[in-house]
């Protein structure tokens, strides 16, 4: 059987793989690591501080999809959790601006703290070891050098609005001496927090732990980790002329090109977008048959930026290995 | 026309710009609005809408209510005072006091109004929003006339944003200085602390001859309902065995109609045939038959005829009258009332009562010339200011009759010591009309003595779930028709209904199509004097009534100015031409209608209130009279709504003269013969149904859920939303304007205050927890904030005084042996009130009130310990944290606490979610984002909607939506999906496929859980959905022990006592047709109310405690268990003298 996903105009066939052992009686498709090991490839096309594209060829689908699986919800990183008002005179409800502090990503790496364990008292729970605290005091006032006709709220007071920057961190314990080359600060210090105006203030102190994604949105460490199966195009039937610049123009930029006998030629099937265009057109029928190479995945992580994008990567990875030899020390496993 | 007139009203406009309200709309009429500048050419065809908006500008979107109680309290009240002017005293013939003039809320003496206290303190405070009502009187004090001015009789209440309102024209600072809302429409009013609103009232136009038809009894008959300010009546003429009578209320018998006008002083049988009939033949034999009758009766004169009418009224007079003056005054004041007879001539009554004859004789004649009593034409609809204005005339009446017995009583001492001054008891009694006034509002009662009216719920708390649901109230029209009847006629939709009601908005169920919506560009008409238009009928050439022969009457067109003939013409076409001409260029006020009833040979002129019209544009000669440059003028802001009212470019019809007009819908339709052209097609719908995007692709029912649902969706509710203290309010954390959105959410400014999100859904089957319309929703969304909604909810308390001087008091906190508060005070603060920002649990006090327990008795100085501690335990399944405390005085001079309780709500299985084309679902699972299908770029779905949807509900209009909304995504901009408009679906498809995607918005996704591609392609975009406030938070509800009810020892119902699950009769049946005995011994007797009883098997009464009272003796007495409610029975059935004997035996003999 092929390893291409059909793109047909109505429906998607041929989505499964069916390299396993039993399936056929010829060839047991046993998996086998060497063979893995000579077919499997990485290729990198861009990597940097929040987001990296690369491709991960000739996996299963079921590993491919695993890694975006723990990327997004088991990869632990570190989110506000507690929220403590002082005082808040402000027109957000405490609980909207602990939601929203809560969403804040921090710039914090998740291994420098523990598990916190959530069975202890309130009082025993937190330490310098499982716990960062941040803190926010922002008090807005008018500003006496704004220009008489201004409107702008952000120049006529100060402190009119409260960015993620505005929290503060506060090194407990031996944290003055671990976090003192990299204080923890929001990744994003623009993120608007609440709007003040003049008398009103905002005192808050914020205790921030280590979660997983699972439990809440807040402790993925990607905005979103996903794949797509690398796109192919293929020519049954030359097109030329007229009719191949339609043809060009069905797809993205870059992705057809016409020759020099003016017949069209897949230029980057990659850069295609698979809006399945052509097989709108009567004129293109039978001459092209579009698919997906099944086991070419395209990986995009976008880190939130307490980890590098690459990191996330490494550790669903392990994160995967620990399962599996989990499940082989399992008793169940050894029988 | 005129270039002098625009240019004058420029500079009128100019100051216009400074008024605050008009902001909003400024930007609607700004330079560039919307992406369109003034330098892009101008298409009369798609720009005529900014009339619309200019229409609004002017009008707002209640200024019905508006201009109606405007009406009321400037020209109305002066009317009342006037037809009431006199006090005149029994006792003292010299006495008089006479009111001159009246005025709401400003005193003659100073320029400025008075203050009043601002709503918003009003509503805090549970006061009334009130004004206090001046009135200058004149009356003598011995030999003296005393004028004095500025005499308060009362308050009255006032409607917000009224122009006695401090809200009128205040611009957008002013309001957030009075802490209002710039976009609240107003229109309500605000007594004791809640909102009130007075629904528009429609019935069926007063002092209009009808005519109906019962074919099976072969019936017909003309009614006319009189209404004046005094008394209401009705006046019929019925055909009884093809004969014709009158026949009113206050005459025992029907009258032959021939006796009735010979009565009137039309002896001349001729006459009465040539006013009756015409030279029609067909008519004349009709009628002929009636002539006959009066014969019989040997009735010739006008004396005759009036004693025989005379000798059938049925009087409750006093002093007896001789028939024949009986039978004047009954012609004269009580037949056709509204007529009014001046000198004894009945000559214009006998015309009146002769064209009711007449249109009897034509509908025998021809069945087809009947009336349509569900015909919007033949309906008026009654506003707050002629409610209010019935009230205040009845209260007002009342008033002086009281002041006058009070006047009398001084009057009557014989020698007083000073001169009377009859100022000094008119405050005694002013708290009547204040109190009248608030106590009619607030519980909607209307009883009016003078018409012996008594009607409920004229007037309803306004819903504040959503602004949508305050502006739908605000347009509601509510029907006199009873709802239980089982009647389709006044529910059906009229065709004349056409952009005057909206066609969608309507509630399900009994009420559905008698409560209709007002649809967006309609105005409600007030009355106008009809004295001025008879003379300028008189003047165009209209040949006067009294001046016709009755010969040559029905030859030509009669003239009817609100229903009564005044005149006739022969050329009919010209006359109304002429009219309309005087009525374009501004002589005659916009909002009366004239039209030709060619079948009646009737010109009809109404000037009265309670029509409803709305604008069109006016086409002449086969053009349209609003040209390119009219409206580039209006966009430039150099003209404004009214002077293309002015300039004769649009003009006022209602649904009479309308039906007389011949409407283009599009430019392109017009012929040579239209007379006008519609503004915009989309102003069929109101505001309500307005919200929904392409609902001319929807299947009609949908569109009216949607209409329904709209008012339950949580959103934001008013810029003030945070100030209020409601009893319930329900907010959306993070609104969303909706990516496809209409001219009329805009016009109505929904994207500024919305109710909901556009949540990105992802059309198909997944997990089999979507079935019956669930849905699936993705849990890092919820994280997100998606659905976050929440509910504020006030707790009142009031601390009272006592007459001993004692009075209700705030303990503080009580605190345990290491000085922290008891857990049930946790949240209180020292001052023994819950503190702002503390959360309250389920058992938690947050007001620390007692009461005394020596309330009525003097006070006896021990001020210890005799207070009884009766706090406000918060009980709820959930914990809420304090959002504001509110502590004031009332009115009474009592202290008043408001608490207002905040609840966060994150979405959960089983709240309620809709779209905007009445698609409603529950939350059927939450399904963590990972397992969720994606696409190449990562997205996953909000909400996953289940595909078997759409076939059987046909909302297409949403698919479209959805793809708009993806395209106006993917292109960074707005789409509209306005009705008969809307961004197309091809230019959707085109931008689609532009960015990459599918020109059908179905994409290939991923499966979260397996990693393969899904087999089909997945219908995947942004549509905006609602959260609706049925939320579970709220429903849930179980119970194992609990709560009884008193009296019957069973099982409380309902969740808000705590109550049981009814195992009801259908339940018992099934049970017993199972033959699960046990089972239901269990369920009905010993789960709920057994109970143990002592029975005599002697006697087979109950006794107790073994001993049976009636046979005195202990020896049969046998223990059993019955239901209480039995037991009760028993004892109720013997306190009414029956005797229950219960005969025991054993089922298993021995």
């Amino acid at each position: 059987m092929s390893n291409i996903v059909n793109i047909e105009y109505n429906r998607v066939t041929n989505t499964t793989s069916t390299d396993f052992p039993g399936f056929s009686k010829d060839g047991d498709n046993a998996w086998d690591v060497q063979k893995f090991r000579d077919n499997f490839d990485i290729n990198i096309s861009s990597i940097n501080e929040r987001d990296a594209n690369f491709d991960l060829v000739h996996i299963y689908t079921s590993l491919a999809n695993a890694f975006r699986r723990i990327m997004m919800s088991e990869v632990p990183s570190v989110a506000a959790e507690y929220v403590y008002f002082m005082n808040n005179t402000s027109v957000i409800q405490d609980e909207v601006l602990a939601h929203r502090i809560g969403l804040v990503p921090l710039k914090i790496d998740p291994d420098m703290l523990t598990w916190v364990d959530k069975t202890l008292s309130e009082e025993e729970k937190f330490t310098d070891e499982n716990t960062v605290v941040l803190s926010l005091n922002v008090k807005c006032t008018r500003n006496p050098d704004a220009p008489k006709d201004c409107t702008d709220p952000r120049i006529l007071y100060k402190n009119a609005h409260v960015y993620a920057r505005d929290l503060k961190f506060e090194p407990q314990g031996k944290q003055k001496e671990t976090f003192a080359d990299r204080p923890v600060v929001p990744c994003d210090p623009e993120i608007l927090l609440a709007k003040l105006r003049p008398g009103q203030e905002i005192s808050l102190r914020v205790h921030c732990i280590l979660g997983v994604g699972g439990d809440h949105a807040k402790f993925s460490p990607v905005s979103t980790a996903s794949y797509r199966l690398l796109p192919q195009i293929n020519i049954i039937q030359p097109i030329t002329g007229d009719s191949a610049k339609r043809f060009q123009s069905c797809f993205p930029k870059g992705v057809i090109d016409i020759n020099g006998e003016g017949e069209a030629v897949v230029a980057d099937a990659r850069k295609d977008t698979v809006s399945r265009e052509v097989l709108r057109h009567e004129e293109f029928e039978g001459k092209v048959q579009l698919g997906r190479v099944r086991d070419h995945f395209i990986f995009n992580v976008e880190s939130t930026g307490a980890m590098t994008p690459e990191e996330i990567f490494f550790k669903s990875v392990r994160i995967l290995k620990n399962k599996a030899e989990y499940l082989k020390n399992c008793p169940i496993g050894q029988s | 026309m005129s270039q002098g007139m625009v240019k004058k009203r420029k500079t009128a406009s100019g100051v216009e710009h400074t008024h605050g309200k008009d902001e909003n709309f400024d930007e609607l009429l700004k330079p560039v609005f919307k992406g369109k500048k003034l330098t892009d050419e101008i298409n009369t065809a798609e720009d005529k809408w900014n009339l619309l908006p200019a229409f609004l500008k002017v009008k707002g979107l209640v200024k019905q209510h508006l201009d109606s109680f405007n009406y009321f309290v400037d020209d109305d009240l002066k009317k009342i005072i006037q037809a009431n002017q006199l006090i005149l005293s029994d006792v003292d013939p010299e006495f008089y006091l006479k009111y001159v003039d009246i005025r709401i809320g400003k005193k003659s003496s100073s320029s400025v109004r008075d203050y009043l206290t601002p709503p918003h303190e009003c509503r805090l405070r549970d006061m009334t929003y009130s004004a206090p009502i001046y009135v200058d009187i004149e009356y003598t004090r011995g030999r003296n006339i005393i004028m004095h001015k500025d005499v308060e009789i009362g308050r009255m209440p006032i409607m917000l944003r009224s122009n006695k309102c401090i809200l009128n024209e205040a611009d957008e600072k002013t309001m957030a200085k009075l802490n209002e809302c710039p976009l609240d429409p107003g229109g309500y009013f605000i007594v004791n602390g809640t909102e009130k609103v007075i629904l528009v009232q429609e019935q069926l136009s007063k002092n209009r001859i009808i005519v109906e038809a019962d074919p099976k009894k072969e019936i017909v008959q003309a009614s006319v309902t009189s209404s004046t300010h005094e008394r209401k009546s009705k006046t019929y003429v019925i055909t009884k065995n093809g004969k014709i009578y009158l026949k009113h209320n206050s005459i025992a018998e029907e009258i032959p109609i021939v006796v009735v006008l010979k009565a009137c002083g039309i002896i001349s049988e001729l006459e009465i045939m040539q006013l009756v009939c015409g030279n029609d033949s067909s008519y004349q034999d009709i009628f002929a038959v009636n002539l006959e009758e009066a014969s019989k009766l040997n009735i010739y004169t006008q004396q005759q005829a009036l004693e025989y009418i005379g000798a059938k009224v049925k009087t409750m007079r006093r002093q007896k009258l001789s028939t024949l003056q009986e039978g004047i005054e009954a012609i004269a004041t009580t037949v056709v009332a509204h007529l009014t007879v001046e000198a004894l001539d009945f000559r214009e009554k006998a015309l009146y009562m002769a064209m009711m004859t007449r249109r009897v004789v034509m509908a025998i004649n021809n069945p087809k010339m009947v009336d349509d009593r569900d015909y919007v034409g033949n309906k008026r609809l009654e506003l707050a200011g002629q409610l209010i204005s019935l009230l205040f005339e009845d209260l007002f009446k009342k008033f002086n009759s009281d002041f006058k017995a009070s006047i009398d009583k001084v009057l009557k001492k014989p020698n007083r010591a000073m001169e009377y001054d009859a100022l000094l008891s008119i405050n005694v009694h002013s708290n009547n009309i204040t109190s009248g006034l608030n106590r009619a509002i607030s519980t909607g009662n209307w009883s009016l003595k003078r018409f012996k009216m008594e009607r409920a719920g004229v007037t309803h708390v306004l819903s504040r779930l959503s602004y949508i649901s305050a502006l739908g109230m605000m347009t509601r029209i509510s029907s006199q028709f009873e709802k239980s009847r089982k009647v389709s006629g006044p529910r059906a939709l009229q065709p004349s209904q056409f952009g005057m009601l909206c066609t969608a908005d309507t509630p399900e169920g009994e009420a559905c199509g008698l409560v209709k919506n007002l649809a967006l560009m309609t105005h409600i008409t007030t009355d106008y004097d009809e004295q001025p238009i008879k003379k300028l009928c008189y003047i165009i050439g209209v040949e006067d009534i009294s001046m016709i022969d009755s010969a040559s009457l029905h030859l030509n067109y009669g003239i009817y100015l609100n229903g009564t003939l005044i005149g006739i013409t022969r050329f009919a076409n010209k006359f109304v031409t002429q009219f309309r001409n005087l009525r374009r260029s501004g002589k005659v006020s916009e909002f009366i209608s004239i039209h030709i009833n060619t079948h009646q040979k009737a010109v009809q002129i109404a000037t009265d209130g309670g029509r409803i019209c709305r604008p069109l544009i006016i086409v002449n000669g086969g053009k349209s009279r609003v040209t390119a440059q009219h409206l580039a003028d209006l966009m430039n802001g150099e003209l404004v709504f009214d002077d293309f009212l002015k300039l004769g470019l649009v003009e006022y019809l209602d649904v009479n003269e309308e039906n007389d007009s011949f409407i283009a819908l599009y430019e392109k339709d017009i012929s040579p013969a239209s007379t006008h052209l519609e503004i915009e097609p989309f102003t069929v719908l109101g505001a309500v149904a307005g919200l929904i995007p392409y609902p001319h692709h929807n299947q009609s029912p949908r569109n009216t859920y949607q209409c329904a649902m709209g008012k339950q969706a949580i959103g934001a509710i008013a810029y003030n939303q945070f100030k209020r203290i409601d009893t319930l309010l329900y907010l959306m954390i993070y609104p969303q304007q909706p990516m496809v959105k209409t001219k009329t959410i805009e016009l109505i400014d929904y994207d500024k205050l919305p109710a909901g999100q556009n949540a990105t859904v992802a059309v198909m089957s997944y997990s089999g927890y979507d079935i019956e319309d669930a849905l699936v929703l993705n849990k890092a969304s919820i994280d997100r904030g998606f659905g976050r909604c929440e509910t504020r909810r006030k707790t009142t308390t009031i601390l009272k005084r006592y007459p001993n001087h004692t009075q209700d008091i705030i303990g503080g906190m009580r605190v345990d042996e290491n000085g922290e508060p008891i857990w049930q005070h946790k949240s209180l603060g020292p001052d023994g009130l819950g503190e702002v920002g503390m959360k309250v649990e389920s058992g938690q006090i947050y007001i620390n009130k007692s009461i005394p327990l020596n309330s009525t008795e003097p006070f006896s100085g021990d001020a210890t310990s005799q207070f009884k501690e009766t706090p406000v335990v918060y009980r709820a399944p959930e914990a809420s944290h304090i959002d504001q405390v509110m502590m004031s005085v009332s009115d009474n001079d009592q202290a008043l606490i408001k608490v207002l309780l905040r609840q966060n709500r994150r979405p959960e299985l089983g709240d309620k979610f809709s779209s905007r084309h009445g698609q409603k679902g529950v939350c059927g699972i939450i399904v963590k984002q990972e397992d969720l299908p994606f696409n190449d770029q990562g997205i996953s779905p909000d909400i996953i909607m289940n595909p078997h949807g759409f076939p059987s509900r046909m909302t297409v209009g949403k698919m479209i939506e959805l793809i708009s909304g993806k395209a106006g995504v993917l292109n960074g901009s707005l789409e509209y999906g306005t009705c008969f408009g809307g961004s197309k679906l091809e230019d959707m498809s085109k931008i689609l496929i532009d960015q990459g995607f599918n020109y059908s918005g179905k994409d290939m996704l991923y499966s979260g859980i397996t990693g393969e591609c899904l087999q089909a392609y997945i219908f995947f975009g942004p549509i905006y959905y609602q959260k609706l406030k049925h939320m579970v938070l709220d429903k849930m509800h179980a119970r194992a022990r609990g709560p009884r009810a008193v009296l019957t020892r069973q099982p409380t119902e309902g969740r808000s006592r705590d109550g049981g699950l009814r195992l009801g009769e259908m339940e018992r049946d099934c049970v017993i047709a199972y033959g699960a005995s046990q089972l239901l011994l269990e369920r009905l007797m010993i789960s709920s109310d057994a109970f143990e009883v002592d029975v005599c098997n002697s006697c087979g009464l109950m006794g107790y405690s073994g001993w049976c009272t009636t046979c005195k003796s202990a020896e049969n007495v046998i223990k059993m268990t019955i239901p209480y409610a039995a037991k009760l029975l028993f004892q109720e059935l013997l306190s009414m003298n029956i005797a229950p004997r219960l005969k025991l035996d054993d089922i298993f003999q021995e």
